[in-house]
């Protein structure tokens, strides 16, 4: 049911179908867990104002409150994030990190509570040093606590639709005149060879020009090869030109 | 076969909204009932939205699209195929008078081990100190325990009543605190197989037995009962909990025997884990403030014989509360 590869997770659900998540590593999550760490040092820092205002009406009182308040703060505020949240405290907000469970089912909360107070050991003998290794070492990237309670560490990707509206304008393409060739070229072309094309069109904003020339002229090279169309139909065409009629005909048959 | 992308979008993009605004509203309110139209919509939407997913990887290998229909179905996917029998609602006197002792019970096992390494533990540490009194320093864990008990007993009971008036409340939190992170900690560490636990429980034992070895063999039996029973009887059969909360979480990695994946196993242990550290927690409050307002206290202020009869009441009633609570309910497991 489940793949790893390279610092991804893959899925498969009952259906048969793959979802992959991406797993935080080590650095990212100790990034998160300073800003934790800062969060709760300021929420102590306010309570702690107001406990000193609690000493002019008794010391022992306010230092027992303090204590206490201390203790619940430190232990509680990952909990109370991670619960409330839905697997993110303030620091896993910040990065994009999400908790989550092993086989991609929603975080309960006994896995929120196992995994933060099993931070006793991962956090020895300082600075997370047993979870900072466990999780290097982890083909999961698990710390012990997420071993305990099975939750993995995410990157919460953004993803949009993707716009393929300017790729699939309604400009002329040559080579629909030639339906058998459209055809042949449909049949021979392998679809990685294809994704590659698609790809290099939606992402032709991202490349430098020389590279962009370079890169549309080795695939229209290699389209050519496929099917070859007559004179008349690849009169003029730039090789970006040439690719973007191919995967017009290939993507909108 | 290549799909005709820009077809594909178009008939399929609405269902993708549709989708994505239906699963942005259950996280947003995930405890909501939905109704039965609603909750087929949603199952409808999902399995043509993971057949889509299976057309982009099989037949466009459209990166971008793939990932935003991964996104999709991994959102979804917990929601569709969570089996686990949802929690019930939390009530503190039913899980502390129910659920906490029939858990104990349950691993009764992992707490006679607890038991069994922390007697020889404490049988060691006497038997160290009997052979090579100068170790005192060494077993002993404060330095108020490494005088001569005897120098200790008449300095405490010659101290003024009012000596112990201010910062009880502070002591019985710091207690609290401390002993609470020291059962975490002792839960925490049968993540090492069980090791890490059981040393703990060993080096406890040890302290325990030294310091009952040196009172006793120093004529202040009196005293130590006086002194350590009425928190002690509730704070070390504590720490004896987190200890075998520690060896259930070893079982579940260990135990390989089962047939049930590791995954499994964990998820079946992390309630009581919970319950039993939760309990602990508990006892640990109550012995925490008996400590401070109590342990404290020595003759002539409180009579020994008060204070050991106190600690006898309290262990009766825990040994009562463990064995007998909840035994009329039905186990109140939870499969997780």
């Amino acid at each position: 049911m489940i793949r790893h590869q390279e610092n991804t997770l893959t899925l498969r659900t009952p259906e048969g179908v793959r979802f992959s998540l991406v797993l935080a590593g080590p650095s990212v999550r100790f990034l998160a867990l300073l800003i934790d760490w800062l969060c709760i040092l300021l929420v102590l820092s306010v309570l702690g104002l107001l406990v000193t205002a609690a000493s002019l009406i008794s010391l022992d009182f306010s230092n027992a409150v303090s204590i206490l308040l201390s203790f619940l703060v430190g232990m509680g505020y990952s909990i109370v994030c991670e619960w409330w949240w839905n697997g993110q405290t303030l620091g896993k907000r910040m990065f994009n990190l999400r908790v989550m469970d092993r086989q991609g089912l929603k975080l309960r909360f006994s896995q929120v509570m196992v995994r933060n107070l099993l931070r006793t050991v991962d956090s020895l003998p300082l600075f997370y040093m047993v979870g900072g290794i466990t999780c290097f070492l982890n083909k999961r990237s698990q710390r012990l606590g997420d071993l305990a309670a099975h939750t993995i560490v995410i990157r919460n990707r953004k993803t949009i639709l993707p716009d393929f509206d300017q790729l699939f304008s309604d400009k002329y393409n040559s080579f629909k005149d030639y339906p058998h060739l459209a055809a042949r070229l449909r049949q021979n072309i392998d679809p990685n060879d294809a994704a590659i094309g698609l790809q290099s069109l939606v992402r032709r904003d991202e490349l430098r020009s020389q590279d962009r020339i370079a890169l549309f002229s080795e695939l229209a090279a290699h389209y050519r090869k496929l099917v070859a169309f007559p004179d008349e139909a690849v009169d003029g065409l730039s090789d970006e030109r040439y690719v973007r009629n191919v995967i017009d005909l290939v993507y909108r048959q | 076969m290549i799909i005709n992308l820009e077809r594909f979008i178009d008939e399929e993009r609405p269902y993708w909204t549709e989708f994505e605004t239906l699963l942005d509203r259950i996280a947003a309110d995930p405890d909501t009932r939905r109704n039965l139209e609603e909750i087929k919509r949603f199952h409808y939407l999902y399995q043509r939205t993971s057949s889509d997913l299976s057309k982009i990887q099989g037949f466009a290998r459209e990166p971008e699209l793939g990932r935003y229909l991964e996104d999709l179905v991994a959102r979804a996917f917990g929601e569709v195929h969570e089996v686990r029998q949802k929690p019930h609602r939390f009530t503190p006197f039913r899980w502390f008078f129910h659920t906490f002792p029939q858990t104990f019970r349950r691993h009764i096992r992992a707490f006679r081990a607890a038991l069994l390494i922390t007697l020889v533990g404490a049988l060691l540490g006497a038997a160290f100190l009997a052979i090579d009194p100068a170790s005192k320093d060494i077993l002993m864990p404060f330095s108020h325990l490494t005088g001569d008990p005897s120098d200790r007993v008449a300095a405490e009971e010659s101290r003024l009543p009012t000596a112990l008036d201010d910062g009880k409340s502070s002591f019985s939190s710091y207690l609290m605190t401390h002993n609470t992170r020291v059962a975490i900690f002792c839960m925490a560490l049968g993540i090492t197989f069980g090791i890490g636990t059981l040393i703990l429980l060993f080096h406890n034992g040890v302290i325990l037995g030294a310091v009952f070895f040196d009172y006793i063999n120093a004529g202040e039996t009196e005293f130590l009962f006086g002194w350590l029973l009425p928190h002690g009887v509730i704070e070390i059969p504590a720490i004896l909990i987190a200890g075998q909360a520690g060896l259930v979480l070893a079982g579940a990695l260990i135990d390989n025997r089962s047939g049930i994946p590791l995954g499994q196993r964990m998820r079946r242990c992390a309630n009581d884990l919970l319950t039993l550290i939760g309990g602990v927690g508990v006892l640990l409050i109550w012995a925490g403030i008996i400590e401070a307002f109590v342990s404290q206290y020595h003759q002539p202020m409180l009579p020994y014989a008060l204070k050991t009869g106190f600690g006898v009441l309290e262990l009766a009633a825990l040994i009562l509360f463990l064995t007998r609570a909840g035994t009329k309910t039905p186990d109140s497991r939870i499969e997780t």
